[in-house]
């Protein structure tokens, strides 16, 4: 089996989050596998330890990135590929990253590629599917389970709580949702292996593409934070008459029921 | 600038979902007085017609197959194709639902197109169309716009009022004719596990239980709570990770994110995972029995105290409310 997994290195949400100079302020911030990512990395390992075959890790980032991929080579993936985009695109969108993993795929006969279904920091789940569009391949979002029997693959789909099985046959592009596994962490013997194992480095030249062909087709003008929260009123006395005024609050002063 | 604008109509049991009538609300402000098209798409739709019409659609069309009874990728994105080249639209919104977040890129890509997921606000602003949308897990917002091809986006439920019904109204659905086949993902199965009912994403109020809830049981005043308010339940991960509930009622980073009205957290202390699927409801009330509580720093209206005694407190309360009412 010829499995990739598409990463993205992310701003550990957990942290707490500043702006500076209209962005979101990365100085001495935490950054992380994305966490729907990971899922995709332990799932491709363990559809390799039963099948064959090797698992690719590919990022479309910047050099830091290559710590995340990393990561990935001592959890257990054989290749790592880091398309470097820091000197050529400025301000991608999905649209960008899409094309440039599509543009790398496109000749690499994968029979299974995973990712995550969407990346904590923008949210906006897109990059899997045009990824599969783009390669002509069938896709299925928001996986809880996968089976592969030969050629074929059956897979279980969170949809909004509920789950559909669906039946499709490789190669297909599937991308994780939380439950599909537990994510090993990398063990010491795997963090030295790691070390040895391949990371390719590519540029856009690399791919034969130029800045024009994954300009951004959306724009970010402005970036926010939410307004301060004031600190809320705790209600203080006789719990019955707190009820009756937490009743009374909800319905005269917030109006919501 | 007037644009034509395609409006998915999303019907789930044989009813259409309310985020698509928030829906051509959003697509009335991207037409900048051009035409709002309804589409729908299904094996029997044409009778949901007058529902989009009496939400503010000018115009409804429909594609009816056997083989779109269910939603697949495939089935839908020919159908939706066939749709785009007879109508030609500038500008595309569809539900950030399970089916419009699997759609949406599919269809944007084919177009070659932008899109803007998620939105919770959409303005002209400037002679721009602004699209605001939460970003880090609710914890900042972007403001977008579109500088390349068509106005493609979807809502997040809950978050743009749909226009006022006027029931009088009503109007032809006309059908596009669409070949329907080569369905590579086939579903052998739906297992509901989602509770009956009130969608937690789209719900207007959510009584949500956290480890403090400590059973499965314990979830029941909560539960009795919420069908007073005619609101849904959901749940922390702690509590999903020590099984007093199905992971389809997970809140937080990881699970849904809720902006409802209402928002009563009952022995959830107000992790930054949970925070994250729910600090953007209109109205947060924390009930714990730790006064230092995270949730506390984030609720509007809070009560220090047991759950079991002020939840049922509570759900009488509402009783007599309503009943005044």
């Amino acid at each position: 089996m010829n499995i990739y997994v598409l990463m993205k290195r992310t701003f550990d949400t957990e942290e707490k989050i500043t702006i500076a100079n209209g962005k979101i302020n990365e100085d001495g911030a935490e950054f992380i596998i994305n966490p729907y990512d990971e899922y995709a990395i332990e799932e491709a390992i363990q559809v390799r330890d039963a099948q064959g075959g090797e698992v690719t890790v590919v990022s479309v980032g910047n050099e830091e990135t290559e710590k995340q991929l990393r990561t990935a080579l001592a959890m257990g993936a054989d290749k790592a590929v880091l398309i470097n985009i820091e000197d050529d695109v400025e301000d991608g969108d999905q649209f960008t990253t899409a094309k440039i993993l599509a543009e790398y795929l496109k000749d690499k006969e994968a029979d299974l590629i995973l990712g995550g279904n969407v990346a904590i920091d923008g949210g906006s789940g897109q990059v899997g599917p045009r990824v599969a569009e783009q390669l002509g391949m069938p896709y299925v979002t928001t996986i809880t389970k996968l089976e592969i029997n030969g050629t074929t693959a059956t897979i279980t789909r969170d949809v909004e709580g509920d789950s559909e099985v669906i039946e499709t046959s490789l190669p297909v592009l599937v991308t994780a949702q939380q439950g599909l596994n537990e994510p090993r962490y990398p063990s010491l013997p795997g963090i030295m292996k790691a070390k040895k194992k391949p990371l390719d480095e590519l540029e856009l030249d690399d791919l034969d593409l130029d800045e024009d062909d994954v300009e951004a087709k959306t724009k970010t003008i402005e970036i926010y934070l939410p307004p301060q929260k004031e600190a809320g009123k705790v209600l203080q006395g006789e719990l019955a008459d707190q009820v009756k005024e937490l009743v009374n609050l909800l319905h005269t002063e917030a109006k919501v029921v | 600038m007037a644009r034509k604008v395609l409006v998915l109509g999303e019907a789930r049991d044989g009813q259409l979902r309310n985020v698509s009538f928030e829906a051509i609300a959003a697509a009335k402000t991207v037409a900048e007085g051009g035409e709002v098209v309804g589409v729908l798409i299904g094996e029997s739709v044409n009778s949901l017609g007058n529902d989009l019409y009496q939400y503010g659609a000018d115009k409804v069309v429909a594609v009816e197959d056997a083989k779109l009874s269910q939603y697949t990728p495939d089935g839908y994105s020919q159908a939706l194709m066939a749709v785009i080249e007879q109508e030609n639209p500038e500008g595309i919104i569809f539900g950030h639902t399970s089916l419009g977040k699997d759609l949406a890129p599919k269809i944007a890509s084919k177009l070659g197109s932008g899109l803007i997921s998620d939105a919770v606000a959409v303005e002209e602003a400037g002679g721009n169309l602004v699209f605001t949308r939460p970003i880090y897990s609710g914890k900042a917002f972007e403001k977008k716009i579109v500088t390349d091809g068509l106005v493609f986006a979807t809502i997040r439920p809950n978050n743009i009022a749909p226009l006022e019904k006027d029931a009088g109204k009503s109007g032809e659905v006309s059908t596009v004719s669409a070949e329907i086949k080569d369905l590579r993902t086939i579903i052998k199965d739906v297992v509901r596990k989602a509770t009956e009912g009130v969608d937690l994403s789209e719900a207007k109020v959510v009584v949500a239980g956290g480890r403090g809830v400590k059973s499965e049981e314990g979830f029941e005043p909560l539960k009795e709570l919420a069908d007073v308010l005619g609101g849904a339940v959901g749940a922390s991960r702690g509590a999903c990770d020590a099984d007093y509930c199905d992971y389809s009622l997970q809140i937080g980073q990881t699970g849904k994110v809720v902006t409802p009205d209402l928002y009563i957290a009952a022995g959830i202390s107000g992790a930054i995972q949970h925070l994250a699927g729910m600090s953007n409801s209109k109205v947060i009330v924390a009930i714990n029995k730790d006064s230092e509580a995270n949730i506390f720093k984030v609720a509007d209206y809070g009560i220090v105290g047991d759950l079991f005694e002020v939840i049922p407190m509570l759900t009488e309360e509402f009783k007599k409310l309503k009943v005044n009412a």
